[in-house]
């Protein structure tokens, strides 16, 4: 069964779309990048897989049952606010997660707790700082045994010590459990090492989704004289130009013209040519 | 059983793939005689906690060092070396071949050349004796 499944979604906020007409195909036991520059519409997508907000148009599949408002047994979330009751101890959260899931494993809420150094389980979650109510957040969503866990933003508040203690918490649950995991981060540097599957959103829209190393390997830079971009063949995604030099990202690129030079781009590279193209069309679409 | 035969050491800025990087030091373990048969490389759950990569990753590593005929999956119990890549040419620190090369890396640097000098000159002959294209 597919994990995630969203066809020609989209959500409006007055005359604003979040997210609009997104279809992606989430396979199971993937660790998935959901990246995009603030306000591209991650978090929407997040909380409509989650249940939390409807879609305005098309559907979201979690394990091939259509979302209806609620969210899946099987999958789990963290919001990006880290909604927790402020007020009580860490322990007490524990509890109360446990008395409003119907499927539940204090045995695992217990296990990822003792991992977290940093963590006093008899402190008030509102005197911890944001890293530790994080990291709590996550315990509490991996209580659900979930078979898709939803990130929104793991990693944004955690010093580095906590953040390796955190993606080493996840990366064993996938090796543990196989669970699919979709993690978003405005940030890629933050996700590229443990990322095998990369879901890029801007203006609402999928610009990339597939396989890192898949995706990787169907695209190049090109180099070579600004004079003579005519030679080359396959989709141009964008350029940069000197009076010189051209340098192209290339999708399906045929084999590398006379007098270009031809290499794999890195994932970072990959990501701010496709950021760069969606943004000149956003400009030029403004300018009229 | 051995547990932690070897260890694997992820460069963030190299450039190269995890991937790519497990699979190389698996096959330079083996050149070196670090890995033999009946081996058991080590779990993606032990590889996780000693590096915090992705499991998948160290899963695909494998499955490609057994594409390549190096090493087994067995169901439940582990991925094992089944072939040896070592020879007495490259084993051990006495290894003739060796001795020679660290002859040659002494006299370079008495000869006053930098680490970028010895590289440059490594890898030209290198070339000359392997040409690019007949590696695999």
């Amino acid at each position: 069964m597919t994990p995630l499944t969203a066809t020609a979604v989209g959500k409006r906020y007055r005359s604003r779309w979040a997210v609009r007409d997104c279809s992606f195909t989430i396979p199971e036991g993937k660790v998935v990048a959901l990246v995009g520059p603030n306000g591209a519409g991650k978090s929407t997508l997040l909380r409509i897989a989650a249940g939390l907000v409807r879609p305005t148009t098309g559907e979201l599949r979690a394990f091939d049952t259509p979302l209806r408002g609620r969210i899946h047994p099987d999958v789990a979330f963290l919001a990006q606010n880290r909604p927790l009751y402020r007020d009580l101890t860490v322990r007490e959260v524990a509890r109360a997660c446990a008395a409003m899931n119907d499927r539940w494993s204090a045995d695992r809420v217990h296990e990822v707790l003792g991992l977290l150094a940093g963590v006093d389980h008899d402190a008030k979650v509102g005197t911890l700082s944001a890293g530790a109510v994080t990291q709590v957040a996550i315990a509490m969503a991996l209580g659900r045994l979930p078979r898709l866990l939803l990130l929104d933003e793991p990693l944004s508040d955690l010093d580095p010590l906590a953040r390796d203690e955190t993606l080493r918490i996840i990366m064993t649950e996938v090796a543990d459990r196989g669970t699919t995991v979709v993690m978003s981060s405005h940030l890629l540097s933050d996700l590229r090492e443990v990322c095998d599957h990369i879901l890029l959103i801007d203006e609402g829209r999928v610009q990339v989704d597939g396989d890192i190393e898949e995706v990787l390997a169907q695209h190049r830079i090109l180099v070579g004289p600004a004079t003579d971009e005519s030679a080359v063949e396959g989709t141009l995604i964008s350029a940069s130009r000197t009076e010189r030099q051209a340098t192209l990202l290339m999708r399906e690129a045929r084999p590398v013209p006379e007098g270009w030079v031809g290499t794999e781009p890195d994932l970072e590279s990959l990501v701010m040519g496709y950021l760069r193209a969606s943004r000149e069309r956003r400009l030029s679409a403004e300018r009229g | 059983m051995l547990t932690d035969v070897i260890e694997f050491r992820i460069d963030r800025r190299s450039g190269v793939s995890t991937y790519m990087q497990i699979v190389q030091q698996v096959k330079q373990a083996m050149r070196l005689g670090l890995l033999t048969p009946g081996d058991r490389l080590p779990s993606a759950r032990e590889v996780v906690e000693a590096t915090t990569v992705n499991p998948n990753t160290v899963l695909k590593a494998y499955r490609e060092l057994e594409r390549e005929g190096l090493v087994e999956g067995r169901r439940g119990l582990g991925t094992f070396v089944t072939k040896s890549l070592s020879s007495e040419a490259t084993t051990g620190d006495d290894a003739p071949l060796r001795r020679e090369l660290s002859r040659w890396m002494g006299h370079a640097q008495e000869g006053g050349l930098v680490v970028e000098d010895v590289d440059a000159l490594y890898s030209a002959v290198r070339d000359e004796h392997y040409p690019a294209e007949e590696r695999s």
